[in-house]
């Protein structure tokens, strides 16, 4: 029996026997390993479509550590979609405000705050297990309303075989070995995928030789809710950056960035670790206040990819597919982008709606994300560890310009937070007829508005759907062999705040959108007759080869 | 506008001697850090990112 390696927050799925263990191996249309974030938004998604899911997990739960903790308006906006948006922004701390340091001296201070008028705040912190939490209880709530999803817990895959029409996995558990097959295997098992290692693919990429302590501490601190972060940090032993920063509970996320050369043994030792947190809280608050630590850790991290998300029947999906720097939030971020954009392909394949290339799209399109994110990962950590003499030198050219001049603060990278990727020029995208608001773009998720009866984005459900801004929507028959809701509005009577006619039309008076499942915009044009939208339909969906 | 690469500055010899004062006292670790601080000011007045990238490859190709 392979055993487990971390111990649990929460056990959400125990190991129970099923009666498959003792049959010939059972087919499934969609296994999902890996019970994660990215796992779970899969399987949920799937399910909701009606699409029936096994999801195995080598564990039972949740596990401890908070790990990641910021999360971001596109991973909300996609959490609202599956039923779990309100309870991460219900507990999350909301923050905008970011404070950078450059030693004793702040070199200046940023707002996140989006503009008025959307749901979800540009940013919250909740602690990686109640994130996962609340995607699993979400997730029972959609199985007891009917959804088609099981989880099996303590169910370790250690074997992959891919047929031609099928993949059987071969699974330990408590109760000895079975095996089953599935039409669709999705690796949602990590950074350390044990599916990617037994199918021989590479994880290529940067390694940064630098290690990170995390120290999260419980504390009743009246510190601001913000992101400090400070560039060569003027507390003793705080290494070359530092991070403050809120999360629920009382819990302060402190991270100290140690170099190369350290001994992880040592750096570890809950008295050195305090020396340090000592020193960074003082220097701060005047004297050591009362604190306990929670949770401590020491990373190294790389940037990487596998080649091809898509290998025949099994597709990769979150950190196993590709892994950046937490500067940025862009790990589970972007899994959960991953999740959101793999769930609706594979349900229309699946359904005989839509043919099995457009799962090529899924690693077209998340390749292109997950290359977005190594860019900027790498492009912060470049900063924040300059790695030659004339690096560091234009490093601190820039934060010491900051304080004084506007031009070079947005030079200052201390991560760049995570934004939903657009999808620009890749294959799905049909006409875009309009040339403005760039915003609102063909390829880009749509932005939410304020509605007279609520906001925009809650009004898309995840079908295709077709948007009619001050005009009757084209209509769409049978034909297009796919689902297709309509969204008529007008500004007179749905805009109450003139943020729809901003976002949606500019300088147009009306504008006709197609809106994927995964609300990123298909098409768009100023006026679109039935063809037009049944054409944008075919490409989005892969029928045009 | 490309990139300019034709006398453009006015009483030469002053320029030169004023940039060279510029340093007058400074080690070379503070030359260094006044340098980059310039390039960074003067990049971002000019702006253009193919102006930019000209100058680059000029001052490359020696």
């Amino acid at each position: 029996m392979v055993g487990a390696n971390y111990q649990l927050a929460y056990s959400l799925y125990p190991y129970k026997k099923v009666a498959a263990q003792d049959q010939p191996a059972q087919r499934h249309p969609v296994v999902v390993v890996g019970g994660g974030p990215v796992g779970i938004a899969t399987a949920l998604d799937l399910a909701k479509r009606g699409t029936p899911v096994l999801v195995l997990d080598d564990h039972e739960g949740v596990g401890q550590g908070s790990r990641a903790i910021c999360f971001a308006k596109r991973t909300l906006d996609i959490a609202d979609r599956l039923g779990a948006g309100r309870d991460m922004v219900d507990k999350g701390v909301v923050w905008n405000v970011g404070k950078v340091f450059h030693g004793q001296d702040k070199v200046f201070q940023f707002n996140l705050l989006p503009e008025d008028g959307h749901k979800n705040p540009a940013f919250i912190n909740l602690q990686q297990p109640y994130f996962e939490k609340f995607l699993v209880d979400a997730l029972r709530r959609a199985e007891a309303a009917g959804a088609p999803v099981e989880i099996r817990g303590r169910n370790v895959v250690t074997g992959i075989a891919p047929q031609d029409d099928h993949v059987r996995l071969e699974i330990e558990t408590p109760d000895g070995p079975y095996a089953v097959l599935a039409d669709y295997v999705i690796a949602c098992d990590g950074a350390r995928s044990p599916l990617r290692n037994m199918m021989g693919l590479r994880f290529d990429g940067r390694v940064f030789e630098d290690n990170f302590l995390i120290a999260d501490v419980k504390m009743k601190a009246d510190f601001p809710t913000e992101r400090w972060f400070w560039f060569e940090p003027p507390f003793e032993g705080s290494g070359q950056s530092a991070l403050l920063h809120k999360q629920p509970d009382d819990i302060w996320r402190i991270d100290f960035q140690l170099g190369w050369d350290i001994d992880r043994v040592s750096e570890l030792d809950p008295d050195r670790i305090r020396a340090r947190v000592d020193a960074m809280l003082s220097s701060q608050a005047g004297h050591v206040p009362d604190y306990a630590l929670e949770w401590t850790s020491i990373y190294t991290f790389q940037c990487r990819r596998i080649e091809k998300f898509r290998h025949g029947r099994v597709l990769f999906a979150g950190d196993s597919a590709h892994q950046v720097s937490p500067f940025g939030a862009r790990g589970a971020n972007s899994g959960i982008q991953d999740a959101d954009n793999l769930a609706w392909k594979l349900d229309l394949v699946l359904k005989g709606h839509a043919p099995e290339r457009l799962l090529d799209s899924y690693a077209e399109e998340r390749e292109y994300g997950a290359d977005e994110n190594i860019l900027n990962s790498t492009r912060a950590t470049d900063f924040l560890t300059p790695k030659s003499k004339i690096s560091w030198v234009f490093r601190n050219a820039v934060l010491s310009l900051a304080r004084r001049h506007p031009f070079a603060r947005p030079m200052v990278n201390s991560g760049r937070l995570s934004l939903p990727c657009v999808y620009d020029g890749l294959s799905l995208n049909g006409p875009d007829r309009l040339k403005d608001p760039a915003e609102t773009r063909v390829g880009a998720p749509c932005v939410d508005a304020p509605l007279a009866q609520g906001y925009l984005l809650d009004m898309l459900k995840g079908q295709f759907t077709i948007l009619a801004l001050n005009t009757p929507p084209p209509t769409v028959g049978h034909a297009s062999g796919v689902e297709v809701a309509t969204l008529a509005l007008t500004t007179e009577a749905d805009d109450p705040t003139g943020a729809l006619a901003q976002r949606y039309l500019g300088p147009a008076s009306q504008a006709v959108y197609l809106i994927r499942p995964d609300q990123h915009i298909a098409a768009r044009w100023a006026q679109a007759t039935s063809h037009d939208i049944e054409a944008a339909l075919r490409i989005a969906r892969a029928q045009e080869a | 506008m490309g990139l300019n690469l034709s006398p453009n500055i006015p009483d030469p010899d002053g320029f030169y001697d004023e940039l060279l004062g510029a340093h007058d006292g400074m080690d070379d670790a503070q030359s260094d850090a006044f340098n980059a601080r310039l390039i960074l000011i003067l990049a971002n007045h000019i702006g253009d990112r193919q102006v930019l990238r000209a100058a680059m490859a000029a001052a490359k190709d020696t």
